[in-house]
């Protein structure tokens, strides 16, 4: 499967300056795998030292928040559109 | 009518109307419950009003103390329409990307308002409050984002509200910004009935706000974690600028005037509307439209508004 990841802009140094790249996989898990295998500088920002998805990042797979949906394990489809974003406040 | 003695009496007890017009499913009923009826204008007097009263009580807040507080606009409002009435001198750290009537109603209602860049978001703007607080232990910091009076004026207003109003509630789908709104009537409306699914939308703020420096820079308000927000919640979904001004001038047709992110919030019901069978969906209007005026959501060509949402905080 490929799909199209959307990144913030403090990962986009480490990927040439893209604000979109694609990226391989059948889940959540293996395209941030494999995001990380093409830009490993992306690396340190996405995931804490036991290898989960650091605090302050949400990964949303079409909008939705894959917290919510199979987390790393979620599935995706060609196609698909996956947004990594720093957690941020309102109000 | 009563004669009230004091304009925080008319805060809460918010009208819920029927938007069911906009439902694209004939068997889900869409209500939304009018926040931008509260004397300061948005749903934020609730917060403000027990962060403050309980403050008052515990001791925390003595008369004549500065109140210092961080707000992308509405608590910084509802805080200051408050601390006006009672007397206390309040400053409010703003990033400099919100609309002209945010800082204009600050300014009206006697707050100072201390800028933050613009890049940084709400998440900038909290951290200068806690440095300021850290110089100025003098003053009271009520930290929307850390105090559990925030969630606790929803657990006992605005949760009961809903459960009195719309017993048969099968969705509440709100905005997630302190997470106050969710997780306090999201707690209230579980334990009643545990069925009832809790979406939170939120916009691509992390888009938006291009001067963070890396993800530690992120920010997971405490509210959220102190009530297992992640376990709390059914859904969280974003909704993107576009989407949300459509939704905003869609509203009109309901006959509702709202702010933005009341947009956000009502498309991700009508996404919910249309994925399920059938229920009752209740829904937060934030706030009204008047705050967005100049922003030209209604007016303007929403290639424009576009542009414009994505360099300003709305939510």
């Amino acid at each position: 499967m490929t799909v199209t990841v959307r990144l913030p802009t403090i990962m986009r140094s480490h990927a040439g300056g893209q604000s979109e790249v694609k990226a391989e996989g059948d889940t959540i898990g293996a395209v941030v795998d494999d995001l990380v295998r093409q830009f490993p500088g992306t690396a340190t920002h996405l995931k804490n030292a036991d290898g989960g998805l650091h605090k302050f990042v949400n990964v949303y797979l079409n909008d939705e928040d894959v917290r919510y949906l199979g987390k790393l394990d979620t599935p995706v489809k060609d196609g698909d559109e996956v947004s990594i974003l720093p957690a941020v406040a309102g109000g | 009518m009563a004669v009230y003695t004091s304009i925080d009496e008319l805060i809460g007890d918010t009208p819920i109307i029927d938007v069911s017009s906009l439902s694209p499913n004939p068997r889900v009923r869409i209500l939304a419950k009018l926040e931008g009826w509260n004397p300061g204008g948005s749903v934020k007097d609730r917060a403000a009003l027990y962060m403050i009263n309980e403050a008052e009580k515990d001791g925390s807040l003595r008369p004549g103390q500065t109140i210092l507080e961080s707000s992308s606009g509405n608590t910084g409002i509802a805080i200051a329409m408050i601390a006006k009435t009672r007397g206390y001198p309040f400053k409010v750290v703003l990033p400099e990307n919100v609309s002209i009537e945010r800082r204009q109603l600050l300014l009206t209602w006697g707050a100072e308002i201390i800028d933050s860049p613009a890049g940084e978001g709400s998440n900038g703007a909290m951290r200068r409050a806690k440095a300021l607080a850290a110089e100025h232990p003098d003053w009271w910091f009520p930290y929307q984002y850390g105090n559990p009076s925030n969630p606790k004026a929803h657990y006992e207003t605005t949760g009961p509200e809903i459960w009195r109003d719309v017993p048969e509630i099968t969705h509440f789908v709100a905005g997630l910004g302190t997470a106050g709104t969710l997780m306090g009537v999201g707690r209230f409306l579980k334990e009643r009935n545990p069925d009832v699914q809790l979406w939170a939308i939120e916009p691509p703020a992390g888009e938006m706000v291009d001067g963070l420096k890396n993800f530690d820079e992120g920010f997971v308000p405490e509210v959220f974690e102190m009530n297992d927000g992640a376990d709390l919640l059914d859904r969280r979904i974003i909704v993107r600028p576009r989407e949300s001004i459509e939704w905003t001038r869609k509203l009109i047709e309901a006959g509702v005037f709202a702010g933005i992110s009341s947009g956000a919030i009502m498309a991700a019901a009508v996404r919910c509307a249309e994925q399920i069978e059938e229920g009752t969906i209740v829904t937060i209007v934030c706030d009204g439209g008047w705050k967005y005026l100049s922003t030209g959501v209604w007016t303007d060509d929403i290639d424009v508004v576009e542009a414009r949402a994505k360099q300003t905080i709305y939510f």
